[in-house]
Parts: C-alpha cells; structure tokens; sequence
C-alpha cells in the first residue's frame, strides 16, 4: 500500500478521530438518539465499513462528520478530530472550507450531487475554484484529470455533456470524481453503489480501492450490504439502533463475529445458506428509536439475551482495536 | 426433465416491442430528408420459457435487460408483439371469456416496492380483501374472516387489519403485497424483486415465507432479481437475461457450478461474497448497451472477453449443451470459426 505522507497534526497515521459521538433529534414525540456514543478512527489510506440496517445511524454518523445535521437534529456531545483539530465546534463558515475539500461525500443517487441544468465541467470547475485560488484553465486540467482517474473515457468530451447525458454507472463515477478534486483527507461514502448493477457496482469497486490505495485518503463506506464491505473495506464498524455494537478488522468481525446481532446478519446472508432450505432469520424488526429505553436495544431479538441485559452494556475493549457491546456474546 | 404432463406455463417466441411513432415535427424532418425513423426498443425478444408445476424459474440480468418485461408478459400485464403464451399446453386465445377471466386470477404479481405497491388511501382489510369479493370467492360478509386467515398465513397480525399502510414497516408491507396475491388463490406468483427493498434481516424472514408458502399452497413461481445470492437460495432453474435475450437456462446447482455464456461467468465473478477478504475487483469493462440500438449478432459481444467475428455478424441460438443445460454462446458451435 502506498502512503503519501501530507503535513497533518495529529497521530501519524491517523486522519480522522470520532470519539463519543452523540446526534440526537429533540422532535415532539421525543428526543430520538439517531447516533449515540459512536467513536472510531478512519486511517491513512484505509476504508472503514460501517454496516447496519436502515435507520441503524449510518448516514447520520456520516452526516454528522461533515456538519449536516439539520434541527431538530444536533450534535450533542463527543469528538470529531480531523488531523489532530475538533471540528465540531466549529462555525458555519469554517465548516463550508472543510466541506469539499478536506472532507468529502459520495451520496447514494448521484443526481444528489449534481445540478441537472449544469454543464458538468462547470459544477466541477465551480468545486475547485471555490476552495483554491488558480485560473479556470488549472482548474480545468484538475478536473480533467479527476475524470480519468474514475475511468471516464475521454474526458474532454465528457466534460461539455450535461449529467442526463451520462448513465447511472457514469454518473456515479463523475460524483466520485468531484470527491477527489481537492484531494481530500477522508472521503465518506454513502451507500454509493446500491442503485447500481452487479458489473457496474464490481467497476465502481475497483475504481475506489485503487484511489485510497493511491491517494492515501481515508474512507468511510456506508453499507447494509456485508458481501461489499468485505471484499473493500479494512476495518468494520456494526451499527445498530445508533450504536455501534461491535468493531474491528474485516477479518476478525466476519470471522469470529462476537455480537449475536452480527452473526445473525451474516447467517441471514442467502449464499451463506443450504439453497432451498430456510434461511436463517432475525425474528422481529428494528425497534423504533423513540422507545429505547435503559435496555440493550437488540434485546427484544437476542437469542442469547440475559437477566443483565436489562442495562445497556458499555464498549468494551477486547483487544488493540477490537471492539464490543454485549453481555452474553456469541462464544 | 420429465415429458409427461405439459408445463404450466409456457411461452413460445415472445417479443415485446416498445414503439415512439414520430410527433408531426418528425415526420415532416423525415419527408425532408432527415434521417430519423420511429424509435423501437425490443425489451423482450424470442424468448423461450417453459416453467412447469411447482417449479421455481429464477430470472436474472442487469436492469434494463428485459427481465420485468418479461414478467409482465407472464402475468399478462402486457401483451406480447409477437409469439404466444400457452397455460397448462392450451393457447390462452383458445380459452371463452369466463375460462380466461378464471386462469387470469392463476397467475399473480409481486411488486417490488412495497411503498408504492399498496394505496395508500385504502386499509388493509380493503387491499386484500376486495379482489376475492370482486371476483366472488367469498361473500362480503366473509370477507373479514378470509383476510384474517391470509394475514395469519403471511406471519401478521391479523388484528390490524383496520390500518393503513403507512403504519406498517418494510418487510410488513411486503407480506400485506404477498398476502393480496394469494387472496385470489393464485397457481403461479410473479415475483419481480419481490426483496430487493429490504434489510438483510428481513429479507431473510420474506425469502423464508415464500419458501414456506410454496410448499404449503403447491405455488410455482417465477422469481425475478438482480441478486445472484438470492435467486441461487430459491430457484431450481436459472434463466439468464441480457438485452431482452435469455443467453442461458440451467438447473440452479449446474448453473452456478458451470456456467458456460461468458456473461453468466463474468457476472458469477462481480458478486461480492462475505467470505471474499479484500479482493481484487477485476470489472468487466464497458456497460450494457442502449436497447434502442442493440449491437448487432451476439448482444453481448463489445464485452466480451473472448468475441470473435462471428459474434459480430450472427445471433447465437440457445443450445442444449449438456441435460437441461442451454446457452447461447458461438463458443459452443461444433466447429469454431
């Protein structure tokens, strides 16, 4: 793996450092905890999955980091440490310089992105020239270079085409391109290939992995999908109810997964079963983050739930980077 | 394969044309000179299927390639451009108005998203209650009874039934959409990505429940997605979809063993697997083409890694290749070019 080294403050390897991250939702019916007690660490040119159904906190952890979080929504405590610096109590024009440009975010529709009435060389002219001070031709080159980098064929033609002249796949990979136009420390990707087919989703993929490799950029994935973060990401992170329940290498969670809500995603998974025999199932659905009470919030679901579960079990530390919340795991 | 009884169902070269005739302004430029024509896309084109009694027909390919299309044809949603559909060996044409409004009610549809699919202004006791009093298979005062009965089947409560969908969740819905298909006691269900919108967790219970559902009620589906993963859980055979052609058909185990058309292999190869670490994504290049303007010859030849130039010039036909086993792939010609 190849490491750029760029001038940062904080640990070496280290680029963004989450640590106790609460984004609650003061709404009538309740304060809704949509992110509760979240930390992890994104390093230099790693990705790091972050797995959970939907509305396990995912997008919202994501949101969070790049100061998105609309009221009734807020952050309400905890860390966030881009190179050594806590960004959250930053203003809003301190975090439209980070917004872009030292972060960036890849949406699950790319037309989230994109401006349909622009041309794209413009919305991409326009993401450059709004962090840096160079000429529309510097610019331009940037641009151009963005584009073949994520595998566009031809990009000076492409660049005087409008966003409907392009396909799902293409325009997934021109929203990836803007991304990386100011090369940025982390990258948070949220669902980006879900819309997406099988061979183009594989081509997306590829483009990706390459990139962090390259570039040395840290990686958010957002995903419900385990298959896909398993062949990308280095690190996981499993979100459930607004926590994450468990954490560590790829190798270790999918392996040896200690949360029963972890081994039951994966054996819910259809190739990991006999075909045509039942599969096997989580009974119940999410809870409604509006009645999490004291308790641990997958409890009602547990096949191994016990007396103790009744109090919401703290992380625990299992080992450098290991990560868990549960009382009773799985052996 | 056993010959004895005809499939259930069957469709012998069908085709489904989408046609944009030219607007006044159009066809002027065309008097003209101008070299535009009508705008045909062949969704569907000569396909082939048989799908016999309790058997389970899973349909994949890429979006676009056809295969909801072909879904519709079956559930006569939409009716072919050419070729005809036979139900049990008989020609649905041959069938009086009564025979025809009756195997109408054998063949059911399963949307794919569960939002859309259910009024919103209706509750569910009316959604899938009204077709079986419409239809006369019960009374109207049977009819809260009979709804009970198929919530109680799909694994709801039958207790609320007196709401309206959007107080239910996801994988709710889509046992309210399964539950309504069943309530006109169908033969065959039509599945068109009947999972795709779910959680994993829930989608195991739902793909669970068809299973259950088939071997409770005798069904026979055709289970249409994008998800290898799934299609290998429930099918017994595999039909291969890409632009509108099946490119290949075999038994489930066969197919995924050895797959022969070079687009089943190249699309065995992108699906990300949980027991795959950090791999090397190696992508077949290119995307699926416009089907406005399929290539010419074999659909699939601008990506394929081992065209040659009869690719370029003829449609392969789908061959038997092995018992039960068809692919249509000039690589399987007796001799090579």
């Amino acid at each position: 793996m190849t490491q750029q080294v760029r001038p940062g403050k904080g640990a070496p390897g280290t680029l963004l450092e989450v640590e106790g991250l609460r984004t609650h939702f003061f709404t009538k019916a309740g304060v809704i905890k949509a992110v509760d007690d979240v930390s992890f660490r994104v390093e230099r040119g790693r990705i790091l999955g972050l797995v959970g159904e939907s509305g396990s906190g995912k997008s919202m952890t994501g949101y969070s980091i790049l100061g998105l979080v609309d009221p009734p929504g807020r952050i309400v405590s905890g860390r966030i440490a881009l190179n050594g610096t806590d960004i959250t109590r930053l203003d809003a024009a301190a975090w439209r310089k980070l917004r872009g440009n030292r972060i960036a975010m890849i949406f699950q529709d790319p037309m989230m992105t994109l401006n349909p009435v622009l041309r794209i060389d413009t919305q991409m002219v326009e993401a450059v020239l709004a962090h840096h001070a160079v000429s529309r031709d510097a610019a331009l080159a940037r641009c151009r270079e963005a584009l073949s980098r994520v595998g566009i064929p031809s990009p000076d033609e492409r660049l005087r085409a409008y966003p409907h002249e392009f396909s799902g796949g293409m325009r997934q990979r021109v929203a990836i391109a803007i991304a990386l136009l100011n090369q940025p420390d982390v990258i948070i990707a949220d669902e980006p290939t879900t819309a997406l087919d099988v061979t183009i989703q594989g081509q997306i993929l590829f483009e990706v992995q390459k990139l962090c490799r390259e570039t040395g950029a840290g990686m958010i994935w957002i995903s419900h999908d385990l298959a896909v973060i398993s062949g990308l990401a280095d690190d996981v992170c499993v979100m459930y109810a607004g926590r994450i329940v468990e954490s560590g290498t790829v190798a270790e969670i999918l392996e040896r997964p200690m949360h029963p809500y972890t081994r039951g995603l994966l054996d819910s998974v259809p190739s990991r079963n006999t075909p045509g025999r039942p599969l096997a199932q989580i009974p119940g659905m999410t809870p409604s983050l509006l009645k999490l009470g004291n308790a641990c919030a997958f409890r009602e679901r547990c096949p191994r739930a016990i007396d103790s579960c009744a109090v919401a079990p703290a992380a625990r530390d299992l080992a450098a980077g290991r990560m868990l919340r549960c009382v009773n795991p799985v052996a | 394969m056993s010959a004895v009884a005809a499939p259930l169902l069957e469709l012998r070269g069908v085709s489904k044309r989408f046609e944009h005739k030219l607007d006044l302004p159009g066809r002027l430029a065309r008097k003209l000179g101008a070299r535009i024509c009508d705008e045909i896309v062949h969704a569907v084109d000569h396909v082939d299927l048989a799908i016999r009694e309790r058997e389970v027909v899973g349909l994949v390919g890429e979006s676009g390639c056809g295969k909801s299309t072909l879904g519709r044809v079956v559930a006569r949603l939409l009716a072919p451009s050419e070729g005809e559909r036979f139900w049990k060996g008989r020609p649905y044409r041959e069938f009086d108005v009564e025979r025809e409004r009756r195997e109408r009610l054998a063949v059911q549809m399963i949307f794919q998203d569960p939002y859309a699919s259910l009024n919103p202004r209706m509750r569910i006791v009316d959604v899938v209650g009204e077709a079986p009093v419409v239809h006369g298979l019960v009374t109207p005062a049977e009819r809260d009874d009979y709804v009970a009965e198929l919530l109680q089947r799909v694994g709801m409560d039958a207790t609320l039934m007196r709401r309206f969908p959007h107080q239910f969740s996801g994988g709710q819905r889509s046992r309210i959409g399964i539950a309504r298909a069943l309530a006109v006691k169908p033969r065959f269900l039509v599945c068109d990505e009947a999972v795709a919108a779910l959680d994993v967790s829930i989608q195991a219970q739902v793909l669970n429940l068809f299973i259950r559902l088939r071997e409770e009620l005798a069904l026979t589906y055709l289970f249409i997605s994008h998800d290898l993963g799934v299609i290998r859980h429930v099918s017994d055979r595999v039909v291969v979809m890409y632009l509108g052609r099946v490119v290949e058909s075999a038994p489930t185990a066969e197919l995924y063993a050895q797959p022969n058309h070079p687009y089943t292999i190249a699309l065995m190869a992108e699906v990300p697997r949980v027991d795959a670490r950090r791999r090397e994504y190696v992508p077949i290049r290119g995307e699926i083409p416009s089907p406005l303007s399929p290539p010419p010859g074999c659909h699939f030849h601008p990506r394929c890694p081992r065209a040659f130039a009869r690719c370029r010039q003829a449609a392969p036909p789908l061959r038997e290749i092995a018992p039960g086993h068809l692919s249509a792939c000039h690589l399987n010609d007796p001799v090579p070019a």
